[in-house]
């Protein structure tokens, strides 16, 4: 059964769009990601211009997030404070972003900035969560050779003015970090559709020193709020937001996040983060190798109306 | 099939008006539509262009889309990587552009007359936007008619018009799903020995028509509404399942 898309302007099967949805739900269930970083490529590869891919992909992260940021909601799992702190610098990181897309669209260079930016940072997360991954399990293995570890390290961050007291996180550090960390984000939501939960999670336990209980929790309460913020300004002066392709990802991918969660309830830790780093490494390196090998056509065409 | 009365008795008063033609009409044609109406279920349409002649020679027809501004880039390789250089565009390039003929059309027809009435896709008047600062206009006219070609929007292949007794013809033309919207020409043209003796165009509109135009509308037009709207689908659709999942 196919659909015409209004705003993609292309016709796809419903099929497609609903199992793709699922597929990317179930994972991020899993790993309690937002799954963008599957959705927008897999979106443009199955013809939707990447515009409206982006757009609709952080359009699409907002169901998924809500749905996700309840359900740790209800465990207490989110840090309000920092998450309000967070979406602070998310607003204006979105805000920048969305222009920096129309600006990069205008001189035809968004889609090999958006594909790169996607290689240097998935893959420079993957590798990183796979190294770690990689560590603890044979720390784990070698047994007795485990040190105690200390709350959290000390480094040049906490030398930083603004403290804020963040009970629930049990921190007490300066907010022009996690400020500086949700501007970021915001920006990698507006270029690149994805939620950015893989960049913003290492980035608050490593960076930050956030306990793990609270960050995916924490995590979600920002990705909601910057994904609709990206929403409403990709819709407002791009117009590339396809609220029907939107509405069949979305309803596969939230009964695939609530499968998903439950499978990854009973995965050890480590488990869901190498295979984590593994997917997110698999879709780094097809999109490098992308962007090396000699292309199909050695011309991008553009057609705009001129009437 | 819906509307193919309506054809047969279209033809039928047609080749009654041919019947008494004289030699200054030798051709009338009409179109099966004159909307294409892009639904929400839309997956392409054919179209079907259906008249009479009253002498032998060839007929060619040639569907326009609206015109359009196109912008080509070439790839090139910069410490390993392709990026797009700077754009080259062309303008009045049709958003759709599709041939048909009788199968002499092409040998028989002069290209001179061809060129003239821009039939087939060599024949195309295609604008440069600023042409002294092009380099090689030939290599872009042709990577702009590949790329048109395989987005389906400049069909390669001359459909054939199948002319029965001399008199009444048909042809098909296939409209893919990703057809620009606006305003057609479709021009029906009578050639015999190398002249075109008589030439008739016809408008066809390729429209938007229902949900998916009044979606496409208020995003265009409201876009602020329309993403309150869209955060509002997905947040409620977010909540609604876990709400059912949690009872689950």
């Amino acid at each position: 059964m196919y659909i015409y898309l209004p705003i993609a302007e292309i016709s796809v099967n419903v099929f497609v769009l609903l199992g793709l949805g699922f597929g990317v739900g179930l994972l991020s269930g899993i790993f309690g990601v937002g799954g963008g970083f599957l959705t927008t490529p897999l979106l443009i590869f199955i013809g939707v211009s990447p515009a409206v891919a982006v757009a609709t992909g952080a359009n699409q992260i907002v169901a998924s997030s809500v749905s996700g940021a309840l359900a740790q909601w209800r465990r207490k799992n989110v840090d309000v404070k920092m998450g309000l702190v967070l979406l602070s610098g998310g607003a204006i990181g979105a805000i920048g972003g969305v222009w920096l897309f129309s600006f990069l669209k205008g001189t035809g260079h968004i889609d090999v900035v958006v594909q790169l930016c996607y290689v240097i940072f998935l893959g420079g997360v993957g590798g990183l969560m796979l190294f770690e991954a990689a560590r603890t399990i044979r720390k784990r293995q070698a047994k007795g050779s485990r040190s105690a570890r200390k709350l959290h390290e000390h480094s040049w961050l906490h030398g930083l003015p603004f403290k804020v007291r963040f009970r629930h996180s049990r921190l007490y550090i300066s907010c022009l970090p996690p400020i500086a960390l949700g501007i970021f984000v915001g920006v990698l939501t507006a270029l690149m559709g994805v939620g950015g939960g893989f960049f913003l999670i290492p980035a608050m336990i490593y960076l930050l020193g956030m306990p793990t209980a609270v960050v995916v929790g924490t995590s979600l309460f920002q990705i909601t709020f910057v994904t609709a913020i990206t929403t409403f300004l990709q819709a407002y002066q791009n117009h590339t937001v396809d609220i029907v392709l939107a509405i069949l990802l979305l309803t596969g991918s939230v009964v695939g996040a609530q499968v998903g969660s439950r499978w990854g309830a009973r995965l050890a830790g480590e488990q869901v983060r190498g295979l984590l780093a593994l997917l997110v490494m698999g879709v780094a390196l097809k999109l490098a190798i992308d962007m090396i090998l000699p292309p199909d056509s050695l011309y991008a065409i553009e057609i705009g109306r001129t009437s | 099939m819906k509307g193919g009365l309506g054809i047969w008795c279209a033809l039928a008063s047609l080749l009654a008006g041919v019947l008494r033609a004289d030699a200054d009409t030798p051709i009338v044609a009409d179109l099966s539509e004159h909307l294409i109406a892009v639904t929400t279920g839309f997956t392409g349409a054919d179209l079907l262009l259906f008249g009479a002649v009253n002498q032998t020679g060839d007929i060619a027809l040639v569907v326009r889309g609206p015109d359009e501004s196109v912008t080509l880039r070439r790839k090139t390789r910069m410490v390993g990587v392709w990026f797009n250089g700077t754009g080259v565009t062309f303008t009045k390039v049709p958003g759709f552009y599709a041939v048909a003929g009788t199968e002499s059309l092409m040998e028989h027809t002069p290209p001179t007359v061809l060129r003239r009435h821009q039939v087939g896709v060599d024949h195309l008047k295609l604008e440069l936007v600023d042409p002294d600062r092009v380099d090689q206009p030939v290599t872009y006219r042709q990577a702009l008619v590949g790329k048109m070609q395989e987005l389906g929007l400049f069909p390669a292949a001359v459909e054939p018009i199948t002319v029965l007794a001399d008199r009444l013809f048909r042809a098909t033309v296939r409209f893919p799903a990703n057809v620009p919207t606006g305003d057609y020409r479709v021009e029906v043209l009578f050639i015999r020995d190398g002249e075109v003796i008589s030439a008739q165009s016809t408008p066809l509109t390729v429209s938007k028509i229902g949900f998916g135009a009044d979606v496409f509308d208020f995003a265009n037009r409201q876009g602020g509404a329309y993403g309150v709207i869209a955060v509002i689908v997905a947040a409620s659709a977010g909540w609604i399942a876990s709400l059912v999942f949690r009872k689950a």
